[in-house]
């Protein structure tokens, strides 16, 4: 198996000190952030993308992999103590988890989902270095035109069929699409939406994006928002160590959100709610404790979509790493990381850069196991983060935010666009807008722009590449199929429901 | 999952949804006349730089006409937001100390600004310890400013507060070293 001699080389990339402190660190660092509420790991990478600058590759992806990873452990404890998810990944397990802890099983509640997160994630990275070489052997047979069009699908995948409308899924995106227009177009070095501004010459950072969208944006959300009733935080209770029965009912789950979250995640669509909401349906339809569900709180609920959450999430690392098409904000930032490097993500990089590839899927195998180790014997710990008063931990967001934006330039201009940015972010949060297209519009849409020309210098300006190539053409009809597809099952729902039960005055 | 299953409420028109639908409009004008602006060459007239923002702002421009339409519908908020009243207090005071963090970072440094931004949001999130968030905040900043700005090779403004204690460093490294 050539797999397994990559893997090998991964390992003893990995096994340097240097790279196993950075692992360390990352999965120490993504832990806290994923506990935290009001942090996230695309928010703690773009503050950490100066990074580049200083180390080699491997080093800063093992570390970003690292944060990557941990936040999706430490979200979960949130979840499950403060009944807080962290991120919309997590929705789930606040659904049954809070509900265990509550009854006084908190302790097994947590140990299901570090371990199924464990399980899971063992397992997506498995799946990550066996696919990845295929999907590679696909992907070269790609072209301009079906790069532009694999990139629309993958637009439409995540603004528009993922959250609770498309149109603003859309609107996200597109205004994605707008910053990350601003500046000199590269391939003519015509100046751009930059409104005579020489500062914006450059573009807008994408650290200022992230941490004006996720870190201001969200510190002024929560400020405006303090008159909504408080979470208190579940004092855990209960053992960690789970009974031969709890272990009899969750080892299934674990199995089952795997199969369901990585295949999910790695498709160009990605995002991990709905592997986490299937996994959850899927858990409560075969479980022979459906009273406990909502209840006193189920452990296949929990063991479930926490195993689909981590498959996904690595899912996620394969369009991510043989494509350079990410399809969740984290992934997207990780994407400027490589760019930052002079590195381009696709389907040569498996053998361009062998090493820093299989070293990171080879890390995030030794950053599975520290993270179980962190976060099932460490748990007093994290539990201990929770208690930071909100006034301090939002009050320190914009400290921190402040370091990662003035320490671009040191220009005060920067932060005028980080507000900006951040009161854009305020009214998204406020008017249910999804923030996470507006990443990856800003970052996959030059990219997306780039093919395209590429496409019709090609052709020649004639648009048909787009359907007249068969692949192209397939990614397209997908694509819309994606965008029009739940629109008109609801319609017919709709009329369905209409005939059968007739509203009366329902015109 | 889609806009189109709305219950078969009254239809109001949503005040605030309709102002969001009006500005991103704006947007995609403000998209448009940026688009204007940009010189194409005709070498590259078939697929110039204005081909993508052209799609962009009539992409803007139909979603925005349909938020436009949703908020005639009644809106979509959740009732849940709407019922919860807006802490305009709170908002304000952080809102100020980001204000004062911008005005205040040249003249007085990293550290001396972020002192006050902090102080400020920490009363906005309704701490009453002032003279307590002051010391954690100058704590968080000097460690932000020698840990994690220096770690990172990042290159923070420094003011009087850092001159001071890289002289009293150098100071106390000269000591020991002579």
């Amino acid at each position: 198996m050539e797999t397994l001699g990559h893997l090998a080389h991964g390992f003893s990339v990995a096994f340097t000190p240097m790279n196993l402190m950075w692992c360390l660190l990352g999965t120490t660092l993504g832990t806290a952030i994923g506990v935290l509420p009001g942090l996230g790991p695309a928010l703690t990478i773009a503050l950490l993308l100066p990074i580049t600058y200083q180390v080699a590759p491997e080093a800063s992806f093992i570390l970003f992999a690292g944060i990557y990873y941990g936040a999706m452990y430490g979200g979960s404890t949130t979840s499950i103590l403060l009944n807080t998810p962290g991120e919309s990944a997590t929705i789930v397990t606040a659904l049954e988890g809070n509900k265990m802890a509550r009854s006084g099983r908190g302790g097994a509640a947590l140990a299901t989902s570090a371990i199924g997160s464990f399980v899971a994630g063992t397992l997506g990275t498995l799946g990550v270095a066996f696919l990845a070489p295929v999907v590679v052997k696909f992907a070269l047979a790609f072209g301009p035109a079906e790069y532009f069009s694999l990139m629309v699908l993958a637009f439409i995948t995540v603004s528009a069929v993922l959250g609770s409308s498309s149109v603003r899924g859309l609107t996200s995106l597109f205004a994605g699409f707008v910053i990350g227009m601003i500046g000199v177009d590269l391939q003519t070095g015509q100046p751009r939406f930059t409104f005579g501004s020489t500062e914006l010459l450059d573009g807008v950072d994408v650290i200022i994006a992230a941490v004006g969208l996720f870190a201001v944006g969200e510190t002024i959300y929560m400020a405006s928002r303090r008159y909504a009733g408080k979470d208190e935080i579940v004092p855990l209770k209960g053992s960690l160590y789970m009974t031969a029965a709890e272990w009899g009912r969750s080892w299934k789950a674990w199995l089952r959100g795997a199969a369901i979250g990585f295949p999910i995640g790695a498709m160009p669509a990605g995002g991990a709610e709905i592997p986490t909401f299937l996994s959850y349906a899927v858990e409560k339809k075969l479980s022979k404790h459906k009273q406990e569900f909502g209840t006193v709180g189920a452990i296949e609920g929990v063991a479930g979509p926490e195993a689909a959450n981590n498959a996904s999430a690595a899912g996620v690392l394969v369009p991510m790493l043989t494509l350079g098409l990410p399809t969740s904000a984290t992934a997207a930032i990780m994407l400027s990381a490589f760019q930052s490097y002079g590195i381009n993500p696709g389907p040569l990089l498996l053998t361009t850069q062998a090493n820093l590839v299989w070293g990171l899927i080879a890390s995030l195998f030794i950053a599975n196991v520290i993270l179980v180790v962190l976060n099932l014997p460490l748990i007093g710990l994290w539990v201990r983060l929770l208690k930071i008063p909100a006034p301090h931990l939002y009050a320190g967001i914009l400290v921190f935010a402040t370091v990662g934006t003035y320490g671009i330039s040191q220009s005060p201009i920067d932060l005028v666009i980080l507000y900006l940015l951040g009161a854009a972010g305020f009214l998204m949060r406020r008017f249910d807008f999804p923030t996470a297209p507006v990443i990856i519009g800003m970052i996959l849409g030059p990219l997306a722009e780039t093919q395209f020309r590429r496409a019709m210098t090609i052709s020649n300006g004639d648009w048909s590449v787009f359907y007249k190539h068969p692949l192209s053409l397939t990614l397209l009809t997908l694509a819309f199929i994606g965008l029009v597809g739940p629109h008109i099952w609801a319609f017919i729902e709709h009329r369905r429901r209409r005939g059968t039960e007739h509203v009366p005055g329902d015109a | 999952m889609s806009t189109i299953n709305q219950p078969a409420a009254p239809s109001r028109l949503a005040v605030p949804e309709l102002l969001v639908g009006i500005g991103l409009l704006a947007c995609a004008g403000a998209v448009a006349w940026q688009t204007l602006a940009i010189p194409v060459s005709p070498l590259y007239s078939k697929v110039g730089p204005t081909v993508f923002p052209y799609l962009t702002m009539v992409g803007l421009a139909v979603l925005s006409l349909l938020l436009i339409l949703a908020a005639f519908r009644g809106g979509w908020q959740p009732e849940e937001e709407k019922e919860t009243p807006t802490d305009w207090k709170a908002m304000g005071f952080v809102i100020i100390g980001l204000l004062a963090n911008l005005l205040l970072i040249r003249p007085l440094g990293f550290t001396a600004a972020s002192v006050i931004m902090f102080v400020l949001v920490c009363y906005g999130f309704g701490s009453r310890h002032t003279l307590r968030d002051a010391l954690t905040g100058l704590i968080l900043a000097l460690a932000a400013y020698f840990g994690f700005a220096r770690a990172l090779g990042v290159n923070i403004g420094a003011g009087f507060i850092e001159n001071q204690l890289n002289a009293a460093i150098d100071t106390i490294i000269g000591a020991l070293g002579g």
